[in-house]
């Protein structure tokens, strides 16, 4: 802030934890709060279980919806064969919620708005798909870049669109979290710098720069429900190109 | 309305950051020179497949089976309340032929009871027509023999007492056969009683 300018990427800059240890493992404060997501994560099961009551407490509930959500989800969008699939849809949509939830806790870093993480995650449902693609179906597969009922002489042009299509998914898949999640904590940080800068200007700094804070508390509403969304997104595709890959 | 919030203050940032070089230094998402940008991708691997095979071995199976068993739960329950209700349904059924039956014992009962009352006051009634038929008999017949009596004497009555007439009137003794034949003639001009 030095100098008046807004360092708004400062804080995606990753930085090693437990100094020279966290640097020659190359584990930073983005992998810490992974590992502080997934235990939260397990927290939440095993926890929120431990009473197995008949009537769920509010823990039990919390922790069952959850389960009951993405068990609808699989199951409605691939089909029979979604239970197989269940906790690996609902390990991404965990993962992935509770990181951008994490992030909104101030002081803490969020690891989904780094490109890195989500072309990883995008790439894993990419493979996973292609892999079950190709042994459900095996070679058939590759008949869906040629849409049915298209005319042959098309094919030169389908087919190469088809086949960009398809490959473009994990692209779009990992850029729309990462551009959502960086969004999000870019503006809490310009909005944040306005009221540091207003606050400045004589007197009536004080007063105007209550505006931008009353304009990050609303962008804290709009990111829990951005947060939620796109773990949502992420997840549902995912079985959506499941599904595509089950199907014969 | 978020989005455009969103393009604007991100355009606005840019334009105030770019006389700054803020964004000249890039991204640090996109710093590859920095070890600790890949690194996530190996420890991110790694935690994914632990929280993976952590879910999916032992903290799902567990919800799914707490899940199972409060289903079943239910549905036996259920089932004990739908055998209630039939049951308690039969019963009910039951208690209303019970009581159909009952109330039409009681009326046949009622009948019985009232059929022989009757029977028993007519053969009563008739029992004391037959003993009044024959004390009145009795008495007709002894009224009879009374008058009989009666008028067995009125003749020797009459007649003493015409002899006793006739000694006072004529001073002498009447003829005890005329007096008799006198009698027996006003007798018989008697209306009958």
């Amino acid at each position: 802030m030095a100098g008046g300018h807004i360092d708004a990427l400062g804080q995606f800059e990753l930085h090693p934890v437990l100094g020279s240890l966290g640097e020659s493992l190359r584990f930073s404060q983005s992998t810490l709060m992974m590992v502080i997501a997934a235990a939260l994560i397990l927290l939440l099961l095993y926890v929120g279980m431990r009473p197995r009551a008949i009537v769920p407490g509010r823990l039990q509930a919390a922790a069952e919806i959850l389960y009951d959500f993405i068990h609808t989800m699989a199951t409605d969008q691939i089909g029979p064969e979604g239970r197989r699939f269940f906790p690996f849809v609902f390990t991404l949509f965990a993962f992935i919620l509770v990181g951008n939830y994490i992030g909104l806790v101030p002081g803490s870093f969020t690891f989904t708005s780094h490109i890195v993480v989500t072309a990883g995650l995008a790439l894993l449902v990419f493979v996973v798909g292609l892999l079950v693609a190709l042994r459900s179906q095996g070679f058939g597969f590759f008949a869906h870049f040629m849409p049915e009922g298209a005319p042959v002489a098309l094919a030169p042009l389908l087919v190469p669109i088809e086949i960009l299509s398809y490959i473009s998914r994990p692209i779009s898949l990992s850029v729309r979290l990462f551009a959502n999640m960086m969004a999000g904590h870019v503006m809490f940080e310009m909005f944040a710098a306005f009221t540091i800068m207003l606050g400045g200007i004589h007197f009536i700094g004080p007063v105007l720069g209550i505006a931008p804070i009353a304009i990050n508390m609303a962008l804290v509403a709009l990111e829990l429900l951005v947060g939620g969304l796109q773990a949502y997104v992420f997840a549902i595709l995912t079985c959506i190109y499941l599904r595509e890959a089950v199907a014969h | 309305m978020s989005r455009m919030i969103r393009i604007a203050v991100l355009g606005s940032a840019a334009t105030v950051a770019a006389g700054e070089s803020a964004f000249a230094a890039g991204m640090p998402q996109l710093a590859f020179g920095n070890p600790l940008t890949l690194g996530q991708l190996f420890w991110g691997a790694v935690i994914f497949l632990v929280l993976y095979l952590a879910l999916s071995r032992s903290a799902l199976p567990l919800v799914g089976a707490v899940l199972d068993e409060r289903r079943a739960r239910i549905d036996g329950d259920l089932d004990a309340a739908k055998s209630a209700r039939n049951e308690a349904d039969r019963a009910i059924i039951e208690l209303r032929r019970a009581r159909r039956d009952a109330a039409a014992e009681a009326a046949s009962m009622v009948d019985k009871v009232v059929s022989e009352a009757r029977a028993q006051a007519a053969s009563r009634t008739a029992e004391m027509n037959a003993r009044l038929e024959a004390d009145i008999a009795r008495a007709e017949i002894a009224v009879t023999e009374a008058r009989e009596a009666a008028m067995g004497s009125i003749r020797a009555v009459a007649g003493g007492t015409t002899q006793l007439l006739v000694a006072r009137l004529i001073g002498q003794e009447a003829d005890e056969a005329l007096v008799g034949a006198k009698v027996d003639a006003a007798l018989a001009a008697r209306p009958a009683a």
